[in-house]
């Protein structure tokens, strides 16, 4: 007999029963929801006369659409305004708590979640937001889905669900300085695929995981889904356990130590079977940017941008399809691409962490945003705004030329005000690259860590931020 | 509700691999409080360009106008959750969708509307899309009870997990009332499960 892995037990405490489609019942612990794809679910709920079974396991925020610009109402966009006030009203209808603007608790839903202690090991969690993964980090099962599935967990507090395979994913080694969580989790996509987590839970281990921090994890888990993994996850430690403690809707007094308990025994077991295992050499990696149109076109900064002709067949038409879009040519290095747009933000890596590794490199490399260059800063929560405001990051930014902004989602798939224009480029430490993503059309996206493009800011172009900070051997 | 067994119609391939769903309903339309109207947002910015004047795409072609199967190649759909995806295709008037392999969230979502998404190994999905070509006015059936994609002379073995064939042919692609079905089990797996909040329950 051999042991368990953690999205076992989890799935098994949780199944409520099998549906006759051979797909399970599974209970959900946490729901979060926001404006962009909550909205339609409460309308197909009022439709079918229902009501919410369980509201205080529903929580709620605005970060999707949210002017990052202003915070003064009515917003210039009278949409955003009619959709953040469709959540108000739902959430006041049906009893459910909102983190709204100016509570102090407003922020990406991914965020926040973890950051209120909302976000517990062993839960499951959804959201209709793919990115829902990132609370894997704590050891939880969390998964994007659907609005209908919003509606169906809202009325029910379950969702229909197959069972998936688990993958462990060992990164071995050891990380070299300058290398971050984003550069570990691209370099994993690219070794893996796109697709190559399709079916699979991912279960990333192994050194370089156990010594990362919370934050670093969420940047890991927050991507799984890039890589085709709706799951991804971490077996939650002691890291995992100091960061929850005294947060605001975690255990505490006496039931701090029960649940310490509980958690301790979630972590898959030393002789848990795996669908699959794959080794991953920490050590090798170096900072990544991406070059083409999904998350797996990506490159060390030290690699030229792939020539269509001297790859293999079956990747010559969407390496050239990529090219084309992104105007970039075969066999040049990625340094020294020229950019337009530089964005710090989002939920891979908006967090505290993620803006003081950005001012350190503004620290190191002295001088101001390269001419011509936009450049802004989105913290990914009211709160992370607070924090680094106290640590005056935002004087940093501010006085070097970035724009400082208020908590959302932003730039990163631009449905507030924030967008790219025409065919410009940026370099974004978010998640997707896709086509049109940061809202025009013909933008562009290179993907990296939250270093990378504070340097590629100040720089104008890609540059290895290992030099700036002096660290490459 | 509607049992889902055969699918007949006619067809237009929209060619390429990995198309996400950013490109099948472009952000800006996700600013809405229903999903109404979302069908003309499908692929709105390969259809059109920045003045909205109609450009060179299949579904803009009239020989495909009323098309209800989409030919698609492979990884579609990936990307965001946003179901407004699989929505905006349906309100365009597709009941099914033939493609190589489809994104996990996107499957999902799609079934749950009853929108069959089936797969065909790499070689008949080629001809498949060849037919379509050269036959805009040809019918595509897809047979879920037998596993069959039949065009023309052609007869090709459909793929779909057994568990979305099931939805789809007992009518239970909808889960929500076997789900409600469950509610007192649900109930007293809340009662043992922690909650986020402290000591007693909520705050
Ligand atoms: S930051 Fe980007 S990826 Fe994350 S929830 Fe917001 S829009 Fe989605």
């Amino acid at each position: 007999m051999s042991g368990k892995t953690l999205y076992q037990k989890v799935w098994e405490t949780h199944e409520v029963r099998k549906l006759e489609s051979g797909q399970s019942q599974l209970f959900i612990d946490l729901h979060l929801i926001h404006e962009v794809t909550s909205p339609q679910a409460f309308g197909m709920l009022r439709e079918l006369g229902l009501g919410v079974a369980m509201p205080k396991r529903t929580f709620a925020t605005v970060d999707h659409i949210v002017p990052t610009d202003s915070r003064q109402e009515p917003f210039a966009d009278p949409l955003a305004q009619t959709m953040i006030e469709e959540l108000r009203k739902n959430t006041r209808d049906f009893g459910i708590e909102l983190f709204d603007i100016g509570s102090g608790k407003q922020g990406i839903v991914h965020v926040v979640g973890p950051e209120e202690g909302l976000t517990q090991p062993g839960f499951t969690i959804v959201c209709g937001d793919s990115h829902t993964s990132t609370h894997g980090a704590f050891g939880a099962v969390a998964f994007g889905i659907g609005t209908t599935q919003v509606r169906d967990v809202l009325a029910t507090q379950t969702v229909a669900m197959p069972r998936l395979k688990v993958r462990r994913i060992n990164v071995k080694g050891e990380l070299q300085p300058g290398v971050t969580a984003k550069d570990v989790i691209l370099h994993v996509i690219r070794t893996l695929g796109v697709k190559g987590g399709q079916g699979y839970a991912y279960e990333y281990g192994g050194p370089v995981i156990e010594k990362m921090s919370m934050e670093e994890r969420m940047t890991v888990c927050n991507m799984s889904i890039e890589g085709g993994a709706r799951v991804g996850y971490v077996n939650p430690d002691e890291t995992t356990f100091a960061f929850l403690k005294g947060r605001p809707y975690a255990p505490a007094e006496d039931e701090w130590e029960a649940a310490l308990t509980r958690w301790r025994g979630l972590a898959s077991d030393p002789d848990a079977g795996y669908d699959d295992v794959v080794e991953i050499n920490g050590s090798e990696i170096a900072p990544y940017v991406t070059w083409g149109i999904n998350p797996g076109q990506a490159i060390t900064v030290e690699e030229a941008v792939p020539d269509p002709e001297k790859v293999p067949e079956e990747e010559k038409e969407l390496v050239r399809e990529a090219l084309e879009y992104m105007k970039l040519e075969p066999g040049k290095p990625i340094l020294g691409q020229r950019i337009d747009v530089a964005f710090v933000g989002s939920c891979t890596n908006g967090r505290l962490s993620d803006l003081r590794q950005a001012a350190r490199v503004v620290r190191s490399m002295g001088g101001r945003v390269a001419p011509g260059v936009r450049a802004i800063v989105v913290p990914g929560s009211e709160q992370v705004a607070r924090q680094a405001e106290a640590e005056g990051l935002d004087r940093i930014f501010r006085d070097a030329g970035f724009e400082w902004r208020y908590a959302g989602c932003s730039m990163c798939l631009a449905m507030n005000p924030d967008k790219l224009v025409g065919d410009e480029i940026s370099i974004s430490s978010s998640n997707r690259n896709f086509k049109g993503r940061q809202g025009s059309p013909r933008g562009r996206t290179m993907l990296a860590s939250p270093a990378m493009v504070t340097a590629a800011a100040l720089a104008g172009e890609v540059v290895d931020v290992r030099q700036v900070l002096g660290v490459k051997a | 509700m509607e049992t889902i067994k055969k699918i007949r119609g006619r067809a237009v391939v929209i060619p390429g691999d990995e198309i996400d769903t950013d490109r099948i309903v472009p952000a800006r339309y996700l600013k809405a409080v229903t999903f109404d109207g979302l069908g003309e947002a499908l692929f709105y910015d390969e259809r059109y360009d920045a003045r909205g004047k109609p450009k060179d795409h299949p579904l803009n072609r009239p020989e495909h106008r009323g098309a209800s199967v989409m030919v698609v190649g492979a990884g579609f759909g990936s990307g965001s959750s946003r179901e407004h995806a699989p929505q905006a295709i349906k309100r365009a008037g597709f009941k099914a969708i033939i493609g190589e392999s489809f994104a996990e969230i996107f499957f999902g979502n799609a079934t749950q509307l009853g929108l069959a998404c089936v797969t065909l190994d790499p070689e008949d999905l080629g001809v498949l899309a060849e037919w379509v070509r050269a036959n805009a006015d040809g019918e595509v059936e897809i047979d879920l009870e037998a596993g069959e994609v039949r065009f023309g002379e052609r007869v090709a073995p459909l793929k779909i997990p057994e568990a979305a064939r099931e939805a789809l042919l007992s009518g239970r692609w909808d889960p929500l009332a076997e789900l409600l079905e469950s509610a007192a089990a649900v109930r007293r797996m809340d009662e043992k499960l922690p909650r986020p909040g402290r000591p007693g329950g909520y705050r």
